[in-house]
């Protein structure tokens, strides 16, 4: 479903999400967008559309970049239906229009998930993910005098695994596109990444077991293998850290529960 | 102002100390006044921007025991600007046996910075990089490794010795993973308190001191007050004064900017980076460019067609019609010369006519050698994510054609003037990362920024820092202090005039307009003529913003409209003082090109006699000239040779 590879441009019908903040309702905002450069990103559409309502006195359709190269986790739109959109491996930013086809009509959401409040438009609030972090996604290490980097060696393997892991953007997209908005794939992923390095041992029990009690009360639903969240994961990130975190958590509290 | 002689400014005590240079860091800590471990709570610290710098600092802060805030623009810290630096960072460990040293980084840093970095400085950014890279393998952050479980290191940007460590092509994002994590478990410790979504719009000052800041809630406009016995800032460098750069969107020189009014100078805004492999420019809706790692270039030649304007596709032009002009220029370097070099050569190239791609300005890196030698997954496992990025972006294969890439924006070495505390000409005030002009001299080294953020935050301020705290009687000031009245009003003021303006252009739109001007006149080559015609575009630019910008919604309310403008107004002052700056040095080093100023051979020459000095601008007032105060640069150990990579 690619353009034309002579088009140069297309038109698109674009339908945008509107909506004040959490409480108040939303509804649709259709733009007709003609002459898209197949060569933009879909934020740079936005951006022409963003200055086409501004240049009008309107207010522009408020939504979260930085980075712009797939990195910062920021950007954060449903594109028909899919977080992201439907390339796969690809955050928003990194969507480009050569990916749409002339006359398409294309919906774009914000997030939806209970712990991810609206705060308007397309950007919502995912400060529950920090809260998460901050109930153990660390190793205690204050900064000073640790011993050298190479002290202890970390087989090629683990390491490569921690980093695969490690990868997270924490853009959410796993709990948008969860039918249960679980951040399952958040949280195995800092715990696997951590659990692959000698480092992350000391902690490793009580890690998991403080991450996943901070991801419950954030409210996130449970993992039912539905496996949606890897699929529009824009690092790729596996289920195999759901298994991870589930082995993990397991573990520790059965053994605290001995 | 415009008198070349350096002399020095009674102004700018650098408080470097003396001595041999290997000892000067650990004999000024010892000087440093410490803060005592039961009255470190009683200091609040307010740190502003959670990159590297910020999020290292906030930490370590915490870990020690005073009372921190870290405010940032995003909705999470661990979002900054830092997060998207690809290549890796520098340290000397010497796990190569390659000779390295902390020495031989020092020496490079100094030579690389072109003699224009203060060497107390960079010799204790060297010391201090080899713990760094033990403090980030203690959080946990997966740097690449060897087979034997070893660290494994890469030789990046120029450097004869293989010194840079890295976690693929996401070495940023891991060491602010990092400094993150080590901020949320403060967070978790009652420690350190986060403010996100917090934007810094001016610095209070009391007696004469930073005593706090003005700071915008962007969730819902309102203006809060934060009072502090300290304030760092941490907020990055300037390189979107060019709209197009690497930088992330909301990158900017405001929080800088506006200490700038209130007394901290601002030392050679004009050395700016501008970086070799970046993706070109393919159209006016463009919005950022994208850096291609510089790590690309160890394996991949640069070349242009022999033919002027040859059109042919890169597969049908033969081997001996292909010019490898960094091969060719400099034999010993080849396509691995500094950033500046390389960056010079390929706008040559393009300006005289062998530009390749649809616009013409673009040259090529291929790999097809690369790939043939070593095989298809030895590039894809270096280099993989990068290649799949560049084809996300162009819909181009760098497997099968080779890349086009042409130099941007992509780091500013100029920033707030810091003595070697990193403390500003305000007392209390600190800048640190890219933010300050620091240790780079007038180019700053590949893989070295990610290295001088975390020295500045782990390593040096947790010392410097108690010097101001316990050196100086502070009073405790609350925000009903009437300066937090009077800073409140002036910010309230700026505000409402920008709201009032109700023209009919988006901020962006100038913000676009100033960015060509500065790229074209004030970018990767400069001449007199050039910078006095950008000083005229600038103003008209200035002008043109304050009769017809248009911010729709409220001011007290979330307006990402009003937050652009705000930046843009700040880039369109700072913007004039860069093209001044560049004016005045009448020399070229670094990343600073002037066209008056270089050999026979096209190469920077730099003029020692008249400019081996830092310029730092102090403010004056709205629409009064700067004042030009000037430090002045010895070079006792690496001695002052012009630089040669031929
Ligand atoms: C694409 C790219 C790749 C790079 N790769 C490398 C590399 O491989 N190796 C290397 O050494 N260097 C690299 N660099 C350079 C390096 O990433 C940066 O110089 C460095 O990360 C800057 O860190 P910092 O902490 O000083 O600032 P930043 O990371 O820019 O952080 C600034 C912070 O300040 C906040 N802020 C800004 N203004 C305000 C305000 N007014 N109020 C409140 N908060 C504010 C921002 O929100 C942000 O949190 C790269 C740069 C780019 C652009
Ligand atoms: S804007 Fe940073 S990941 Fe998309």
């Amino acid at each position: 479903m690619s353009a034309n590879e002579h088009d140069e441009t297309i038109d698109l019908t674009l339908k945008v999400w509107r909506q004040r903040s959490g409480g108040a309702p939303g509804q649709f905002e259709t733009h007709e967008m003609k002459g898209v450069s197949v060569h933009s990103s879909f934020l740079e559409m936005m951006d022409v559309l963003n200055a086409t309502l501004v240049r009008a006195g309107k207010e522009p359709v408020v939504f979260d970049h930085d980075c712009r190269e797939g990195i910062c986790g920021s950007c954060s739109m449903v594109i028909n239906g899919q977080a992201h959109g439907a390339e796969p491996e690809t955050a928003t930013c990194q969507l480009h229009m050569r990916k749409f086809r002339s006359g398409e009509t294309v919906f774009v959401e914000p997030w939806r998930a209970d712990s991810f409040p609206v705060i308007r438009d397309l950007m919502v609030d995912r400060s529950a993910f920090d809260r998460v972090m901050s109930a153990g996604g660390y190793v205690s290490a204050n900064t000073g005098s640790p011993p050298d980097a190479n002290a202890t060696p970390i087989s090629r393997e683990d390491s490569d695994q921690a980093m695969d892991a490690a990868a997270c953007i924490g853009c959410g997209a796993c709990v948008a596109a969860c039918p249960n908005s679980s951040a399952m794939l958040f949280v195995g992923a800092k715990v696997s990444h951590l659990a692959r390095l000698p480092q992350g041992q000391p902690e490793r029990e009580r890690r998991v077991v403080a991450m996943v009690q901070a991801m419950d009360s954030e409210g996130f639903g449970n993992c039912t293998n539905h496996y949606e969240c890897s699929k529009a994961c824009p690092k790729g990130i596996g289920v195999d850290v759901i298994a991870q975190l589930n082995r993990d958590y397991i573990k520790a509290t059965v053994v605290r529960s001995n | 102002m415009n008198d070349t002689k350096t002399t020095a400014s009674p102004r700018l005590d650098s408080k470097a100390p003396g001595g041999p240079i290997a000892e000067r860091w650990d004999k000024h800590r010892f000087d440093l006044k410490l803060v005592a471990p039961a009255n470190r709570r009683r200091f609040k610290v307010l740190v502003v921007g959670t990159g590297l710098a910020g999020a290292s600092a906030s930490a370590s802060l915490a870990e020690l025991g005073y009372d921190v805030t870290a405010l940032c623009i995003h909705g999470s810290p661990r979002r900054a600007h830092s997060i998207a630096a690809q290549g890796g960072i520098n340290a000397a460990k010497n796990y190569q046996n390659d000779g390295d040293s902390v020495y031989r980084l020092f020496y490079d840093t100094v030579k690389g910075g072109d003699f224009r970095a203060r060497e107390s400085n960079v010799h204790r950014l060297a010391q201090v990089s080899v713990n760094i890279i033990d403090q980030c393998v203690a959080q946990g952050v997966p740097f690449a490794r060897d087979y034997g479980g070893m660290l494994d290191n890469r030789s990046f940007g120029g450097a004869q010795v293989s010194r840079t460590f890295y976690a693929r092509g996401q070495t940023g994002q891991q060491l602010l993973l990092g400094a993150y994590s080590a901020m949320m478990r403060q967070v978790q410790a009652g420690r350190l308190r986060v403010m996100p979504e917090r934007e810094l719009l001016d610095v209070v000052k009391v007696d004469g001191i930073a005593r706090g800041a003005m700071v915008r809630n962007l969730r819902t406009g309102e203006l809060e007050r934060f009072a502090a016995d300290a304030v760092l800032l941490c907020t990055g460098g300037y390189g979107n004064v060019f709209y197009l750069s690497t930088n992330a969107k909301k990158s900017n020189v405001t929080a800088s900017w506006r200490a700038t009014k209130r007394g901290a100078f601002f030392a050679n805004p004009c050395f700016t980076q501008i970086h070799p492999t970046c993706i070109p420019v393919s159209g006016d809706y463009q919005s950022k460019l994208t850096l291609m790692s510089e790590s690309l270039r160890n394996d991949g030649r640069v070349w242009v067609p022999k033919a002027a304007g040859d059109k042919r596709p890169a597969n049908q032009i033969p081997e001996d019609e292909r010019d490898y002009y960094l091969e060719r220029r400099y034999p010993s370097f080849g396509n691995l010369v500094p950033r500046d070099v390389a960056s010079r050569a390929a706008k040559e190239r393009c300006d005289a006519g062998f530009g390749v791609g649809p616009t013409g300005v673009a040259v090529y890196l291929d790999f097809l050698d690369a790939i043939a030698r070593h095989g298809r997954a030895t590039i894809e496992a270096k280099y993989g994510n990068l290649f799949q990025m560049y084809e996300r972006i162009t819909g181009d294969d760098p497997y099968t054609k080779p890349m086009r890439i042409y130099p941007a924006v992509h780091y500013t070495m100029g920033g707030l003037w810091v003595d070697y505390n990193l403390e500003t000409t305000v007392p209390g005030l600190f800048a640190l990362g890219e933010a300050n002009f620091s240790d780079h001299g007038a180019n700053r080294l590949g893989a070295s920024a990610l290295m001088q953020g975390l020295a500045d935050g782990y390593f040096v301020i947790p010392y410097t820092i108690a010097g101001h705290l316990a050196g100086r009687s502070l009073q405790p000031v609350s925000t009903s202090h009437e300066a937090f009245d009077a800073a409140e009003a002036d910010v309230r003021a700026s505000v409402d005039r920008l709201m009032g303006i109700r023209g009919s252009r988006p901020a962006d739109s100038f913000h676009r307009e100033l960015g060509k001007v500065m790229w074209d006149q004030v970018g990767m080559s400069r001449t007199k003529a050039g910078l006095e015609d950008a000083l005229v575009r600038i103003r008209g630019i200035r002008e043109a913003f304050w009769g017809d910008l248009m911010i729709p919604g409220d001011a007290r309310d979330l307006n990402m409209e009003l937050e652009t403008a705000g930046r843009v107004a700040d880039f369109l002052e700072f913007a004039e003082l860069f093209a001044n700056d560049a004016l005045t040095r009448e020399e070229s080093c670094g990343g600073h090109f002037r066209e008056e100023h270089q050999t026979a051979e096209g190469e920077a020459k730099r003029d020692d006699e008249n400019f081996c000095h830092a310029s730092a601008w102090e403010y004056n007032g709205a629409n009064k000239p700067f004042t030009e105060h000037r430090e002045p640069l010895e070079f006792e150990y690496v001695h002052l040779t012009q630089r040669s990579y031929k």
